[in-house]
């Protein structure tokens, strides 16, 4: 680790866009819960489906190119990557592509919230909520 | 027994609630009615490996230790009517499945309790049973499962919804005794007002509360001033707001002697229960625990117990069903 | 006040005597959980490129970090408080979509492992997979249409 300039990691102010922008929008999603009484299910369906629409129309790129992990953390990233597998899947392997190239951009996320949620089984017992 | 006004059974011969027992949850033991009742878990498990085996051993125990408090042999006892919330009332069957004491499942959700009591008392009047069990459960963890969400999902309760309590209450019937008796049963209509936001149920429920109690002082001629309490199974906060205000508006003041086992049962502010509890054993253990200590004790002399029940399950809301509600009245003097 | 008749007028009422969310309060607690959970990918993205992997591996390597990072406190009961404080700033994130599996593979494990964790796993993120993958495909289909007509089908 030693060979890392930890001042390019610790750059304020992509740090700052970064939690400007993700913290906004996690604020739209929160005014979803309350405004509308859509549930946490919902919700995921619609952030995930707007991020593979503005992927796909090429505006989301941009939000990604300002604000880096604070656009691609959040659920709109994980569409928006789908949506970009799938158009690069198009362009190296034609039609094929438009069904292999999204789920093989989002294959580490989808297979690790599986394989951890599976471990999780195994070792954790369900708790009672306390509030 | 006879049928009086529109749908409200008087009995005659009267049944005697001979003794209640009741058992809560953790969370229902830090609220203000801790000390009424007979046991409270530590955990919510008790030594169980699922939410539906622990709910099952709370009924069961609750029954066994209403037969041990009132002195009756368990041979004694004519039929048991239980029920609960979860899918074919398997912890009312389950719990009670090794107990050999004839069983009676009923379902009338939240409303279960007041069901069982006023079902109870028409088999004593009528002379088909000597002893009778009522009895209901309900678990905080079955019914998020069952209803809601997983317990780890990391979701936000809205302000409208209750929390649903864990914990069962038993009460004896006898056809022998001095009381508290109860006197008359009015069974609910189903009402449904339109309501199908699933975390506002006190809001679903109230209309059918009101339904239910303006009958009942309907047909038996006698004013909200007549009893001492009037008392509702599960609307919480919002729905007693509600029944107060809709009850005005029908030319009934219930403000000063109405409460709610919702509202009872928790400290709203301290415990962040928002609208306050529900489930079978709202009813059921508020009754068991702190209203009958109540009347015993004479505080209260005459109550009508209004119990509430949604008439839905997540089937029903998925498909963008309404909420019908219910709610059974029985009167309790002694 | 006159007496409610109609299913439409009660609706109003209800919806008049029903407390409303505090959201300016939520909204400010999902603004910083949000923001600092992105902040914290975008640290760990910064470390992987200083450490010379190219933007794609970096990417994977923050959602697989998150995703573990989440089921580990889901595992220890804690990221049901994070959710219940931060709301959507917690669910929007990465985050939320791990929870959202790993939360029901905890609860029905009483149910078995194959009918219970490994299919109960999916009852809420089992949409987002359906309409996620779904559109990326149409997406793709109509990028093929539209742009590239050049290429020759495979």
């Amino acid at each position: 680790m030693s060979n890392i300039d930890w001042s390019t990691v610790f750059e304020w102010s992509t740090l700052l866009k970064c939690f400007i922008v993700g913290g906004l929008i996690c604020v739209i999603g929160q005014i979803l819960i309350d405004k509308t009484k859509l549930t946490s299910a919902r919700i995921l369906v619609t952030f995930v489906t707007a991020g593979v629409i503005l992927g796909g129309l090429g505006i989301y790129k941009y939000l990604v190119d300002f604000a880096g992990a604070g656009a691609t953390v959040p659920l709109t990233g994980f569409g928006y990557n789908l949506a970009k597998g799938a158009i690069e899947g198009v362009k190296t392997s034609g039609f094929l592509g438009a069904f292999t190239g999204g789920i093989k951009n989002a294959a580490g996320g989808i297979a690790a919230a599986i394989f951890f949620g599976y471990i999780a089984s195994l070792i954790a017992k369900p708790k009672m909520k306390k509030q | 027994m006879e049928k009086i006004g529109k749908q409200t059974i008087k009995f005659t011969n009267l049944p005697t609630i001979v003794d209640t027992a009741s058992i809560v949850g953790p969370k229902e033991a830090e609220g203000p009615l801790a000390k009424y009742f007979d046991k409270c878990l530590e955990d919510e498990f008790w030594g169980e490996k699922s939410w539906e085996k622990a709910e099952s051993k709370i009924l069961k125990e609750t029954v066994y230790s209403v037969i041990k408090k009132s002195t009756l042999p368990i041979s004694s006892i004519d039929y048991c009517f239980a029920g609960d919330l979860l899918n074919q009332c398997i912890s009312s069957s389950f719990g009670l499945r090794d107990s050999n004491i004839p069983f009676i499942g009923i379902f009338g959700a939240c409303s279960t309790f007041v069901e069982g009591l006023g079902l109870g008392s028409i088999f004593i009047d009528g002379n088909a049973a000597n002893n009778v069990i009522c009895a209901a459960s309900s678990h905080f963890c079955s019914a998020e499962k069952q209803f809601r969400f997983p317990l780890e999902l990391g979701n936000q309760r809205p302000q409208s919804s209750q929390w649903t309590v864990t914990g069962a209450g038993a009460a004896i019937l006898s056809s022998s005794g001095t009381g508290p008796f109860i006197t008359h049963f009015t069974p609910g209509r189903i009402i449904d007002m339109g309501i199908k936001d699933a975390n506002n149920m006190g809001a679903a429920m109230a209309p059918a509360a009101l339904d239910t109690l303006i009958t009942h002082l309907t047909d038996t001629g006698r004013k909200p001033s007549y009893y001492d309490a009037i008392i509702t199974g599960d609307l919480g906060h919002v729905g007693k707001e509600i029944l107060i205000e809709l009850a005005k508006t029908k030319g009934y003041n219930i403000k000063s002697n109405y409460n709610d086992c919702g509202v009872l049962i928790f400290d709203k502010n301290k415990q962040d229960t928002h609208a306050g509890g529900s489930g079978c054993a709202c009813c059921g253990t508020v009754f068991s625990g702190y209203l009958f200590n109540m009347l015993q004790s004479k505080k209260y002399k005459k109550i009508l117990l209004i119990a509430t029940g949604a008439l839905m399950n997540s089937t029903s809301t998925q498909q963008g069903e309404s909420i019908p509600g219910i709610a059974h009245a029985v009167s309790i003097e002694i | 006040m006159q007496p409610i008749e109609t299913t439409k007028k009660y609706q109003e009422y209800v919806d008049k005597k029903s407390p409303n969310s505090p959201i300016l309060k939520n909204c400010f607690n999902a603004f910083w959980v949000g923001g600092l959970i992105c902040t914290i990918g975008q640290i760990i993205m910064q470390i992987c490129k200083a450490r010379g992997l190219d933007e794609a591996t970096s990417g994977t390597i923050v959602s697989i970090i998150l995703i573990a990072l989440s089921a580990f406190l889901t595992s220890l009961n804690i990221f049901n408080k994070i959710g219940k404080f931060a709301g959507a700033g917690s669910l929007v994130p990465i985050t939320g979509f791990a929870n959202s599996i790993v939360a029901p593979s905890i609860e029905y494990k009483s149910e078995g492992y194959v009918m219970g964790v490994g299919s109960k796993m999916f009852t809420i993120a089992g949409p987002v997979l359906v309409f996620g993958i779904s559109s990326s495909i149409i997406v793709g289909i109509f990028y093929l249409i539209f742009n590239a007509q050049g290429i020759i089908l495979s």
